[in-house]
């Protein structure tokens, strides 16, 4: 009890320096993690503003789209690390391709597990279960059969990381003060922040997208404008899926490798993401990522990494208790956005 | 006949709501259904603009079968709704609103866009309004002007007067009246019995499911069973405003104040 009485004793001070000397390379690493969630996120939180679905298979999306990545690495036969403007431009490559997996993934994930419940009038819960369901087929069928036979493992290989060739060599591209900005977490930051604002002005400026919003506000309205519901909802898990798959191909770049398991932590911070910015508000899955990697890289620096998911999620519950809408609280439904 | 509905039967669950509604609209007319709560009126409109589906029965627009056809493509053969509760669109502008209407079609909507903007002055100065913070009486407006932007050939009007003041209630109703003048037949839903058989040609009166009696407009005005049951018994008639000109009520739904 006396030493309670102190304000601040060693242990604290041990804390506060260590928290602010590793203050700005944890804002760089909280940016660039921080994109990767938001660009997860922006899939749960379309699903869910369109069906008020979590779709729990979303991780595996991200999953099946680092092993695009991956094998469009091992096809383009790339051996050494490439310099930073070729770099940008594969990376554009393995985006394209994890984007184009990842969202045609998604788009049967909602033809074989989602519509056909929809169709018999199915209660959310039945959907529910059926992405689980979904999640952990499409991480055995990983582990099991695809990583094997793609891979050429032996059956039991299947279960362990697979590494991609080394083809980014991360260099200092400039500093501001005592930042230092790393080629490889600049183009996640930029990239990311990219898509989301593609993705916001598709959604807020074309005919799709405003189909998309008058759908997740009054579907039974839409219909009534002449709205195939059906083709929105096909719509909404193809951009979800890509941007996923976007996520995957930067996921893969900054850490050249992924496993059949990748999705599932990564799948449950995303979703953490989409509902502490609000899910369903497309803009708060941005701002709910980027605050998510930013507390998790903050409170390693001030308590060491293994506390990080503890903190992240100890934010969360707290951030829930006082505001239950999440951060920007209106969704999809209410918003413009 | 614009739009023939033939012994249709609807159902929730296994409760049926429709037990067997006949009833047709000729092109050009007005025609009000008239009912109280749970008669079944909003489950046929909702049943002939494809949200809900047929048990047995048929509806016809136009000479073609159209029971199975899907809700969204009704839209582009010329059923145009304006739904119960209005259905505005609450995140998205008074304009985005109204291009909803236009969803199904596509090209120039700018002809379309202007004579809603002529019969509605007041959603040319909400524009940029979102939609969710307009008044009942605007969204009302809203909810009719963006049916309009597809060019229906049927209008469906699901209880426009609801939580309106009386005033408003006129002056949507004498819209209603210059709409079908300018040549859209019109299907109105209505709680507020007076007004919508004044200005209706013909109406049906449901009960429970069952069309109970079906006549011009103005007898059922005069029948003592529809007024002890529908227009409040009294000999109120005359006092409700009548129908008035289209050439006149427009104006005056121009200048109308703000008020709700």
């Amino acid at each position: 009890m006396l030493r309670r009485s102190r304000p601040f004793d060693e242990g604290d001070r041990y804390v506060l320096d260590s928290f602010l000397n590793q203050f700005w390379p944890a804002t760089v690493d909280g940016l660039s993690l921080g994109a990767i969630y938001s660009l997860v996120a922006l899939g749960y939180t379309m699903v869910y503003g369109v069906l008020r679905l979590i779709n729990f298979a979303h991780s595996e999306v991200f999953m099946i789209g680092t092993f695009a990545a991956l094998l469009t690495v091992e096809l383009t036969g790339i051996t050494s690390p490439l310099g930073t403007v070729p770099l940008i431009a594969f990376v554009l490559l393995l985006a394209l391709v994890a984007g184009l997996v990842s969202g045609g993934t998604a788009v049967a994930l909602e033809f074989v597990a989602y519509r056909p419940l929809r169709r018999r009038g199915a209660s959310r819960l039945a959907a529910l279960i059926s992405a689980i369901g979904a999640s952990l087929f499409l991480q055995q069928l990983f582990a099991l059969v695809v990583i094997p036979w793609m891979f050429d493992r032996p059956k039991e290989g299947g279960r362990l990381p697979v590494q991609s060739a080394d083809f980014v060599e991360p260099v200092n591209l400039f500093s501001i003060g005592p930042i230092d900005i790393r080629s490889d977490k600049l183009i996640i930051f930029v990239g990311a922040i990219l898509m989301m604002v593609a993705l916001d002005m598709f959604v807020n400026r074309t005919k799709l997208g405003r189909g998309i919003r008058a759908t997740a506000q009054d579907p039974e309205t839409a219909v009534l404008m002449g709205v195939n519901i059906d083709r929105i909802v096909t719509a909404t898990f193809m951009l979800g899926g890509a941007m996923a798959g976007v996520a995957a191909a930067l996921y893969l770049m900054r850490f050249e490798e992924t496993e059949y398991f990748v999705g599932f932590l990564l799948g449950i911070k995303a979703f953490t993401a989409a509902v502490l910015g609000g899910i369903g508000n497309l803009r708060g899955a941005l701002a709910g990522g980027m605050v998510l990697g930013l507390i998790e890289m903050y409170g390693s620096a001030a308590f060491g990494s293994e506390w990080r998911d503890v903190i992240a999620f100890s934010v969360l519950v707290l951030v829930l208790m006082f505001r239950p809408t999440g951060i920007l609280g209106e969704s999809l439904q209410q918003a413009r956005a | 006949m614009l739009l023939e509905i033939q012994d249709i039967h609807v159902h929730y669950g296994k409760i049926a709501a429709l037990k067997g509604i006949t009833l047709e609209v000729d092109e050009g007319e007005i025609v009000t259904l008239i009912g109280a709560n749970g008669a079944g009126k909003t489950t046929t409109l909702k049943t002939i603009s494809g949200l809900r589906p047929l048990t047995s029965g048929r509806v016809r627009f136009n000479g073609d079968d159209i029971s199975r056809m899907p809700g969204h493509k009704r839209v582009l053969v010329g059923i145009g709704q304006s739904p119960e509760g209005r259905g505005i669109f609450p995140g998205m502008t008074v304009e985005d609103n109204l291009y909803m209407g236009a969803y199904a079609r596509s090209g120039d909507l700018s002809k379309e866009l202007a004579e809603v903007y002529e019969l509605f002055p007041r959603l040319a100065e909400r524009k940029t309004q979102a939609g969710g913070t307009m008044s009942g009486g605007e969204q009302q407006m809203l909810a009719i002007g963006r049916a309009l932007m597809a060019r229906p050939k049927v209008l469906l009007l699901d209880e426009p007067s609801m939580g309106l003041a009386p005033k408003l209630v006129q002056q949507i109703f004498s819209i209603i009246v210059e709409i079908n003048r300018r040549g859209t037949t019109v299907l109105l839903v209505e709680q507020n019995a007076q007004q919508a058989l004044q200005i209706a040609n013909r109406a049906y009166v449901l009960e429970t499911g069952h069309v109970v009696k079906s006549a011009q407009a103005h007898a059922l005005l005069d029948d003592p069973e529809v007024r002890a049951a529908y227009l409040g018994g009294g000999a109120g008639g005359e006092a409700a405003v009548a129908a008035a000109p289209a050439e006149t009520s427009v104006p005056e739904a121009r200048e109308a104040p703000d008020e709700e």
